[in-house]
């Protein structure tokens, strides 16, 4: 037993090593760049202190590049969430019929975002696309989805929502089956209403699960890159250009180093914050009557 | 209370409505991967081909080094799970099982790491790789990923369920802590390593903004990587070969999902559920 203290320590060090390169210290690297100008390529990081920061929000583009982020990240989560709830609470019941149904709404949820990309890059192709035809059966024009600026945020957040969805719903499944029986049964003894049923008992109960699918839906679409590199590049006229796709552009196509590691200081802001309301919230537990 | 029939047949109805809803963009594709180009191009669109055209898979295969891509997503996501399997399991069972001066402070920098994203720090990453030399090796798209947080986590948890007397009847065997933790802590946690598993393999799998942004050739690029640059063949696209390269990359994890839904499930819904 002489080497027992240092067991511990052993076993944890490889991946508290792991964590340290690879996680650790180039959030300390990455902050250090941000108050540098480099070009990836000159020997010398030049210090500028907060001149990046000055430029990024002074920069029009980096700002509409926060509201595209903003708005993506708010409308994709409001409408998972709202839909997840409605589906979940239709789906949640026995048998082979909602376990199959249940299955085929996850389904997008395990699949390369790559393939989610191209595949409705087609189905919402103005001119061939199934979308479209969809809309033509019931008697709409043609909506020229992804190429047009006023449309093709809006397009990513119904790509985002469906393969959100049904891992959503699956989670809010979990938290009904999670209501103890009881309180429905009293509830039905007091002859209450449905609504009010699902406003006093159901909701309230919920709000963990709920709570819990508001932050990872936020932290998770904040970091939005795939369909964007892979169906806009940002465009049409910037529509599209969300915080991790623009540090992306920065540091790897225009090699803006410092500027790029400036505006991942502020992504570190922005998710730092999250966090910390996350756990600051689950150590008091979402209410719960 | 009894629904009536008019009830049961709207539910099915929307039922049916809504699977459509998810299957059908993959029928979409698998009915695409088979058509001839012109048959693509046409409004309102056929949804079965006059003639099948398999052919559309070997040119997606062929137009790019797509048994390399292939080796490299099996080397990257084996790789990935085989180190975090070794890092993983011991980490987790010190966390569970002993007392030590750190152990809150090294868990807590655990639980930190689980909250910061690939897509928060690639850019310092690649700035280090490119100076280790590890940039468009198949090194830098496993050593970030050989170890998990979410797996110590999760493991922790099960293994702190083991009841203390099986390790006591242990250590009167004299079996050493590695030993016991090999042949009673991970037989105990099998469905936990299985989901863990599951999860990292398909999720490294899938990855494409990861080995995207730390490869710059061909030699260490992946399937997804590979797939996403069909795009760029020529001017104009020719989605028959498009989806004929996803269909490929869909395909095995559409079966894997078929055969092992309740384990997939789980592995995804894990943090949300506890």
């Amino acid at each position: 037993m002489r080497s027992a203290k240092w067991r511990p320590y052993f076993f944890v060090a490889p991946a508290i090593i792991v964590f340290l390169v690879f996680f650790i210290q180039p959030i300390f690297y990455m902050i250090y760049l941000s108050f540098h100008d480099w070009n990836f390529i000159s020997p010398d990081k030049t210090f500028v202190g907060l001149g990046n920061f000055k430029d990024l929000l002074s920069d029009p583009m980096f700002l509409e590049v926060i509201r595209n982020t903003l708005m993506y990240t708010f409308f994709t989560v409001l409408f998972s969430i709202s839909l997840a709830l409605l589906m979940s609470i239709w789906l949640n019941k026995q048998g082979w019929m909602y376990s199959f149904v249940q299955g085929a709404v996850f389904s997008p949820h395990i699949i390369s975002l790559v393939s989610i990309a191209m595949l409705w890059m087609w189905i919402m192709d103005a001119d061939y696309g199934l979308l479209n035809w969809v809309l033509s059966l019931v008697g709409l024009e043609k909506v020229p989805w992804l190429t047009d600026p006023n449309t093709a945020l809006s397009s990513l957040i119904i790509i985002a929502v469906w393969k959100n969805i049904g891992y959503f719903t699956l989670i809010i499944i979990a938290g009904l089956q999670s209501i103890p029986k009881h309180l429905y049964e009293a509830a039905a003894l007091d002859r209450t209403p449905p609504w009010r049923r699902f406003a006093k008992i159901t909701f309230p109960m919920l709000s963990p699960s709920l709570f819990f699918l508001t932050i990872i839906g936020i932290l998770d679409s904040i970091k939005v890159f795939e369909t964007i590199s892979i169906i806009t590049k940002g465009g049409p006229l910037n529509s599209t250009n969300t915080l991790v796709y623009y540090i992306y552009e920065n540091g790897f196509i225009f090699f803006k180093i410092g500027y790029a590691s400036a505006a991942g200081v502020i992504l570190l802001v922005i998710l730092s914050i999250l966090t910390l309301l996350y756990f600051k919230v689950l150590s008091k537990r979402v209410h719960y009557q | 209370m009894k629904t009536s029939l008019p009830l049961k047949i709207l539910n099915v109805i929307g039922l049916i409505i809504m699977v459509a809803i998810f299957a059908m963009p993959f029928i979409w594709m698998i009915s695409t991967s088979l058509k001839t180009l012109g048959e693509t191009m046409v409004f309102p669109p056929k949804w079965i081909p006059d003639e099948l055209i398999w052919e559309n898979f070997i040119s997606a295969w062929n137009s790019g080094p797509f048994l390399q891509y292939f080796m490299n997503s099996v080397l990257v996501s084996v790789g990935i799970l085989i180190f975090q399997f070794i890092t993983v399991i011991p980490a987790a069972y010190a966390f569970a099982r002993y007392e030590f001066r750190f152990k809150n402070v090294l868990f807590s920098l655990v639980m930190v790491t689980m909250m910061i994203p690939a897509q928060l720090i690639f850019l310092p990453v690649f700035l280090n790789l490119s100076d280790w030399g590890l940039l468009d090796t198949l090194w830098g798209l496993i050593l970030p990923f050989a170890t998990s947080a979410f797996g110590i986590f999760m493991l922790r948890q099960t293994f702190k369920q083991v009841p203390e007397e099986l390790l006591e009847a242990a250590r009167l065997d004299n079996s050493t802590d590695f030993k016991i933790m090999m042949k009673i802590m991970v037989p105990m946690a099998k469905p936990t390593l299985i989901t863990l598993g599951l999860f990292n393999f398909i999720t490294h799998w899938n990855d494409y903004f990861w080995p995207l942004v730390m490869t710059t050739t061909e030699s260490a690029r992946t399937l997804p990587v590979g797939i996403a640059q069909l795009r760029q063949v020529d001017g104009g696209v020719a989605w028959n070969i498009l989806m004929a390269g996803n269909v490929i990359l869909v395909i095995p994890i559409l079966i894997i999902f078929f055969f092992a839904q309740r384990h997939i499930i789980r592995a995804f819904t894990y943090t949300g559920v506890k």
